[in-house]
């Protein structure tokens, strides 16, 4: 019998619970189970053995289900502000709910957080420790007001690092083994090119990959880097899309792909095919975001001063200038011909510099763009009709740049 | 009274500022909140100026900010904008939050003058190695001051800038210690604006005055206006038509765990340390129980319950300042645990340009009624 190849999407699907289906069962058997924000040194739990889930793409995942609000009501019964990141909303929530359509997690017995993304990880990671009475190790990764990462701060990064390797020795009662840590350094950097590898072969015309998967393949990325099965996967999925690069497919069987754009900040979670029809109706492939890099953390294994400055190099980390750069780059390199911004309710930090971002991509690149207002699960902050009419403009300003022949 | 000379102060401090600048020659630099390394900035010969947004009509500042950005930063962004901090030589703007992170670049961005001076403080601060990153920041912010003023900073100029801050700190707590004994003399609003002269004023004169201030109030037989007190717990508790709600309702402001206000000055600097500046590292360190830095223990409620206690309040009042995340993240934890101790809480939203505090007043009165005012 002919051995049929198993797709990278029924892969995803399987290793996706998979991944929550071992941590419930570490849990189960007494084992030590860590929460960890999405681009955190999780190459220290690997090497421990410790389980980790990661609740932003729980939150996520209950937000494209349609659950967020129940959760979220729950928070806001307790004390929290609308104001605050819907994530942590949704994951307080869950917290004490403990009981999601979209899939359950366990408790945690460690927090693991990293401010590589923002402050508010800080805060909303300080009050799960609170509540449940468990230990918190926090990697502070220092804002680079400057260009690039500082020495000061990569000093300050590998020691926190080190710290953190001591104290999860203490937790597990066993030596850490630097060993098995450079071999997961690898697989990790290794799993970060890959993926990287996959998503730039968007940049093909037309697109092989409708971004929209992009958000589905993230999930994987932030769960599995440090793992073979990780590599494995986005390898498969790499060359999924060099196939179809090769035979000339774009992203829809029954459409075409009229115009690429990008899509900065996170994905509406409950809208996620409201959005992406919306896009879709009119010929418009999501061909990128600015998230594809935020994975790409690649250092020399075994070397802990390396690792610390990958980490705090994440984009989200990074001054206006190379925020400017980074997605003038991207339309570059994508051949975009719009940029869609999500002012996104929940994340204070992407949005505070979102206007003067898109003021100088603008007039770097010439690229039109809008801004639409939204939230990544709450789903009171966001119209369809807005997003829809904004998507409109976009596209009219598209038209009118393509034939006016740029 | 010499309190209503240093309440005066707040309501103009442009008009000190300008003075003291005209008075010395010495520069002045802006310090955004919620801490900066003030005594630096004195070390270095200059006047540390700070900046807490204020009652700004926005408009230019939403070319920048979406409406949900809080009014400290809104009004800030908007004052630099038209060029009020043009007096300024440097603002120093940290990054305690994320607002502030993008408020540094937009500012570099959006404003010429004052340049800006964004200061990292450590969340680690309690590990050798964020004492380590702190006295780099400060040695980093020590380089850059002293290309303004074109002067070094010695060891001991930053010794006695020290030794000048503690003072401060010291008078300050008396004051906050005797005020309420003096509830009609020194009601909320007035309270807040002694304190808050502190930002404009040179600190050692400040210190002078305000010690002169309690001494005056001491000679005072205490007061009995029947009025009750509350501890208010938040960023800041402004306007001054707000505050004035509280004496219209007979309250008073027993202590206070605002991070504009007591939290400036509830810890010193240790008196040991290898080097002035890392003693200043230190003094973050020892810093607990705010929003705005890394405390796992979370050591907040129980600081307030212990105000509660000491200064025998009779409720907790919290002025939550819209969109303000770190404050609105802490709310459910010490609100679970001032409920568990019995202690009566009120809950009221701020905004620092507040044409709708009257709303509050029915809130006020009520809470007011049931503490027994
Ligand atoms: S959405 Fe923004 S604020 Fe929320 S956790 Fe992610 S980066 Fe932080
Ligand atoms: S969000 Fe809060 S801490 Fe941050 S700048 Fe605004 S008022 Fe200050």
């Amino acid at each position: 019998m002919e051995q049929k190849t198993e797709s990278s999407k029924a892969v995803l699907g399987r290793l996706l619970e998979r991944h929550y289906q071992e941590a419930l069962d570490e849990k189960a058997k007494g084992g030590l189970v860590a929460w960890a924000t999405s681009i955190s040194p999780q190459e220290l739990l690997e090497t421990m053995d410790i389980k980790v889930v990661y609740p932003e793409n729980h939150a996520a995942a209950i937000g494209a289900r349609k659950q967020a609000e129940s959760f979220i009501e729950h928070s806001e019964g307790n004390g929290y502000s609308v104001d605050i990141c819907s994530y942590a909303r949704v994951n307080l929530g869950y917290m004490e709910i403990q009981e999601s359509a979209a899939g359950n997690i366990p408790l945690p017995d460690l927090i693991f957080c990293c401010s590589n993304i923002c402050n508010t990880v800080i805060k909303w990671y300080e009050n799960i420790a609170n509540e449940l009475g468990i230990p918190m190790i926090l990697f502070d990764m220092p804002f680079n007001h400057t260009y690039d990462v500082s020495d000061e701060s990569t000093t300050y990064i590998r020691r926190q690092l080190e710290e953190a390797i001591k104290t999860l020795e203490a937790l597990k009662g066993k030596k850490f083994d630097y060993d098995r840590l450079k071999e997961v350094m690898k697989i990790s950097t290794e799993t970060a090119r890959s993926w990287k590898a996959a998503t730039m072969l968007a940049t093909a015309k037309p697109s092989p990959l409708n971004g929209f998967d992009l958000f589905n393949y993230m999930a994987m990325i932030v769960c599995m880097r440090g793992k073979q099965e990780g590599l494995d996967l986005f390898n498969l999925w790499k060359g999924e899309l060099e196939e179809k690069a090769r035979l000339g497919l774009g992203p829809w069987k029954d459409a075409e792909e009229q115009y690429r754009v990008m899509w900065d900040g996170i994905a509406c979670w409950p809208y996620l095919s409201d959005t992406y029809k919306v896009l879709k109706k009119y010929g418009i492939n999501m061909v990128t975001s600015t998230y594809p890099d935020s994975w790409t953390v690649i250092y020399d294994a075994g070397d802990l001063d390396s690792m610390a400055r990958a980490y705090s190099s994440n984009y989200v980390n990074r001054n206006l200038d190379f925020g400017v750069d980074n997605i003038a780059k991207i339309v570059e390199d994508f051949s975009l011909d719009g940029i869609v911004y999500h002012s996104n309710r929940s994340c204070k930090f992407m949005d505070f510099r979102q206007f003067e971002v898109q003021r100088r991509v603008e007039a770097r690149t010439g690229v039109p763009s809008v801004i639409f207002d939204g939230d990544q699960t709450d789903p009171r902050a966001f119209s369809l009709a807005q997003y829809e009419m904004r998507i409109q403009t976009l596209m009219e300003m598209m038209r009118e740049r393509k034939e006016g022949g740029q | 009274m010499i309190i209503d000379e240093l309440a005066g102060i707040a309501h103009d401090p442009r008009k000190s500022v300008d003075e003291h600048i005209a008075r010395t020659g010495k520069k002045a630099i802006g310090c955004f909140p919620v801490y900066s390394p003030e005594e630096l900035v004195y070390a270095a010969g200059m006047l540390p100026v700070g900046m807490w947004g204020g009652q700004t009509d926005i408009s230019k500042a939403t070319q920048y900010l979406q409406s949900f950005c809080c009014s400290i930063m809104k009004a800030n962004l908007e004052n630099g904008l038209n060029g009020v901090y043009d007096a300024l030589s440097m603002a120093i703007i940290p990054t305690f939050c994320d607002t502030l992170k993008c408020m540094g670049e937009v500012w570099k961005t959006a404003v010429p003058k004052p340049e800006c001076f964004t200061f990292v403080f450590p969340q680690n601060r309690k590990l050798e190695a964020g004492v380590d990153f702190m006295r780099s920041e400060l040695e980093r912010l020590r380089a850059r001051l002293e290309g303004i003023s074109g002067a070094k900073i010695g060891d001991g100029d930053i010794e006695r800038a020290i030794a000048v801050y503690d003072e401060y700190r010291a008078a300050a707590r008396d004051f906050v210690k005797t005020s309420p004994s003096y509830p009609l003399t020194v009601n909320a609003r007035v309270r807040h604006n002694v304190l808050k002269a502190a930002f404009f004023m040179d600190k050692a004169e400040y210190a002078a005055k305000l010690r002169a201030a309690t001494a005056e109030l001491k000679a005072l037989p205490p007061e009995d206006g029947g009025s009750r007190g509350v501890v208010l717990t938040g960023l800041l508790a402004e306007p001054d038509g707000f505050l004035d709600l509280f004496a219209d309702s007979r309250l008073h402001v027993a202590a206070d765990d605002l991070v504009q206000e007591s939290k400036q000055f509830r810890v010193d600097a240790p008196k040991e340390g290898a080097s002035p500046l890392d003693r200043l590292a230190r003094r973050l360190s020892d810093m607990d129980g705010c929003s705005l830095l890394y405390d796992s223990a979370r050591t907040r409620g129980q600081k307030i319950l212990g105000m509660v206690k000491d200064t025998g309040a009779a409720g907790v009042v919290v002025c939550m300042m819209k969109f303000c995340d770190p404050e609105e993240f802490d709310y459910p934890i010490y609100k679970k645990e001032l409920e568990k101790a019995g202690v009566p809480l009120l809950y009221l939203e701020i905004e620092q340009k507040m044409d709708s505090a009257e709303q509050l007043r029915t809130r006020i009165q009520t809470f007011a009624e049931m503490l027994g005012a």
